[in-house]
């Protein structure tokens, strides 16, 4: 017989929830998304079975799945940095935006007939510009406390709206026939792709950035500072860490990633600029940073997952006729039960029997 | 003058979607929960209410339905925050991605219907005093509702001993709950009420300003009432007026598109977002500290009742 349920406050959580919590979540949103699906009157089972052949039945598939996680693993590190800082950087899409934006400028008037010193130009040029975009709302939260959820949000909009009217203006393509887009950029402003797959050197650039982050916050002093500035605040302005020019910095470094991102994304992959080019890559990211446990070399795995369940999501566009916003249900489905499952990591539940208490 | 009339009379119109919005979310933060799924709520909102007017053809059924709805969906972002003590920014975030899939989903097959919707009410007197009459009354009720419930929670929040014991829990929940004011049950129920009102402030898109549905057509007006909650310093009266200045922005953007200005469209969209960037920067340097002060001071932070070890 149960007498009753004790709550009860955990000294240390065990490692293996540390797995176990996300890999629930996403199964129990799964679920619940299939509910919904069948509410809707589309059949769950073979909505997932497309979803899953398409994302990683075979090796396009999984070459699609990677095209897609190199934007989200390149925001999510981004967003990462702001996160451990307790910055609530929300503005990764108009960052990546941003950071596509010079990257058509650089193609545009700074053209040098040669992939390497393109390549340096338009990486430097992205990042500068969304670093530069994100910094704003980093200097304002750190001055006056101006609340950087609603600036950066703010900025999205801005951003994609300054993007539209160059693509619809002065950068629109006369040969597109009407749709809004800049010219084809020239093959030495691409990135290298592999083999004939669509996979592009953004992942590389990807990797790297990730294991030089795990490096920075682990080994150095720096790294360490961010984490107590985010932790707390009062004992790093005693031990004299500097709050502006950290979140400042901080906020012009995860800017700079996700311009990279908007960079690779349309030099990598579109070849050129036009109006909408990012699904929401900028708002994944903020779940893939947050699934990741904040750990870069997570991030990379949890950019995989989600990748694939946005190239899933393109499959029930095409052959379902579902809105691609059936992702973003099961995208906040996730995040809902992960936040759910966040309790179980700080208490245990324990079932009490009427033999325990006899 | 005759002008200005039309201009500020469609500035109360565009604005009243954002007032309801922001006066939800002062009931919540009022209570020490922060609520950032403003944007999916209204989406969600604006799609019940279309849906269910389009089936009943009933504005006012349609507006209730949207409050339950609104009322439903927040009670998820309500158990994880308060009975869970999870993180409110996060969930509100997930909050704003579910409504806003969620309603896109649902809304697919309703794009290009339309709806009769809640039309205009003459009030007799009122609308005929110059100037002050077509500006504020003449409109559609929900408008009327919309004053009410400002100067309600005016008296609300500041006479009564209910409004007392909400502005207890956020600004102190432990005294609160001393006094045996139960700290949990407040917060759950001026969430849920003001979830509810945010999405009324949905229907009121899709019911009665553009009695249509179409993809995303709160267009970010639930992020831009998250902003004015912190302008109008956790006021109703503030609220209104900070409501009504984002209408003008964009009555008068419209105003200018129709009247075929060489000004790109894309550039005079972006008007209300640099403005509420604006508005908060304003805000925050003049109010300094104060700001700080005005905030419910537990807002975002959970509570426990005993801390259980």
């Amino acid at each position: 017989m149960i007498k009753g349920i004790a709550v009860q406050k955990r000294k240390e959580s065990p490692r293996w929830l540390e797995l176990a919590i996300p890999v629930a979540g996403i199964l129990l949103a799964l679920v619940t998304g299939a509910i919904f699906l069948s509410f809707l009157g589309v059949s769950p089972v073979k909505a997932y079975r497309e979803m899953i052949i398409s994302s990683l039945g075979d090796s396009y598939g999984l070459s699609e799945t990677i095209v897609k996680a190199i934007p989200l693993a390149l925001a999510g590190l981004g967003v990462m940095l702001s996160f451990k800082m307790l910055i609530w950087n929300i503005g990764a899409e108009g960052q990546i935006f941003i950071g596509s934006l010079a990257t058509a400028a650089m193609v545009r008037y700074c053209f040098i007939d040669n992939s390497v010193v393109m390549f340096c130009l338009m990486v430097l040029a992205a990042a500068f510009a969304g670093g530069a975009w994100a910094a704003v709302a980093g200097y304002l939260r750190a001055r006056w406390r101006v609340n950087e959820i609603i600036t950066t949000l703010m900025m999205n909009y801005v951003a994609i709206h300054l993007v539209d009217y160059f693509v619809y203006g002065p950068w629109r393509d006369p040969g597109s026939l009407g749709f809004p887009m800049t010219a084809p950029f020239p093959n030495s402003a691409r990135l290298y792709q592999f083999g004939d797959s669509r996979v592009h050197l953004g992942i590389i650039m990807a990797i790297i950035l990730a294991c030089i982050f795990y490096w920075l916050f682990r080994y150095t002093r720096w790294g360490y500072e961010i984490r107590v500035i985010g932790e707390n605040p009062k004992a790093a302005d005693f031990a004299g860490m500097d709050y502006l020019k950290n979140v400042v910095m901080v906020m012009f470094l995860s800017g700079a990633i996700a311009g990279i991102a908007g960079m690779t994304e349309i030099a990598g992959l579109q070849g050129r600029l036009q109006h909408g080019f990012s699904a929401g890559y900028g708002y994944t990211a903020i779940i893939v940073a947050w699934l990741g446990r904040l750990h870069p070399l997570v991030i990379l795995i949890v950019s995989f997952l989600l990748g694939a369940l946005l190239v899933g999501g393109d499959t029930l566009q095409i052959m379902m006729r579902l809105p691609l916003s059936t992702t973003l249900v099961i995208q906040g489905l996730i995040l809902f039960f992960v936040l759910g499952g966040e309790f179980f990591r700080r208490y245990s539940i324990k079932i009490i029997s009427e033999r325990d208490s006899s | 003058m005759d002008i200005l009339i039309p201009i500020l009379a469609a500035a109360v119109r565009s604005g009243t979607p954002i007032l309801y919005a922001t006066l939800g979310e002062i009931l919540t933060e009022k209570s020490g929960v922060l609520n950032l799924g403003l944007e999916g709520i209204m989406l969600m909102g604006a799609f019940t209410g279309f849906a269910v007017s389009m089936y009943t053809g009933n504005p006012w059924i349609a507006i209730a339905a949207s409050f339950l709805v609104g009322m439903i969906i927040t009670s998820i972002h309500g158990f994880l925050c308060i009975t869970m003590g999870a993180n409110q920014v996060v969930s509100g975030l997930a909050l704003t991605m579910a409504g806003t899939g969620a309603s896109s989903l649902l809304g697919r097959n309703f794009i290009g219907e339309t709806i009769t919707g809640l039309g205009k009410m003459h009030l007799p007197f009122l609308s005929e005093i110059p100037f002050i009459g077509p500006i504020l009354f003449d409109h559609d009720p929900l408008v009327y509702i919309s004053y009410f419930l400002v100067l309600f929670m005016c008296f609300f929040l500041s006479f009564t001993k209910s409004g007392l014991s909400l502005r207890a829990v956020g600004d102190s929940p432990r005294s609160a709950d001393s006094v045996g004011i139960s700290v949990v049950r407040t917060r759950y129920f001026y969430t849920l009420i003001g979830g509810g009102i945010v999405a009324i402030g949905g229907a009121y898109m899709s019911v009665a300003y553009t009695k249509m549905w179409g993809d995303l057509m709160t267009a970010g007006r639930g992020w831009i009432a998250v902003a004015l909650v912190i302008f109008a310093i956790w006021h109703p009266m503030r609220a209104a007026f900070g409501a009504y200045l984002f209408g003008g922005v964009e009555a008068f953007q419209l105003r200018l598109q129709a009247a075929g200005t060489t000004i790109p469209t894309p550039l005079l969209m972006m008007l209300p977002y640099i403005l509420t960037i604006t508005v908060l920067l304003v805000i925050s340097i003049r109010e300094g500290k104060g700001l700080i002060f005005e905030a419910p001071s537990s807002l975002g932070q959970p509570f426990y009742r005993e801390e259980r070890e």
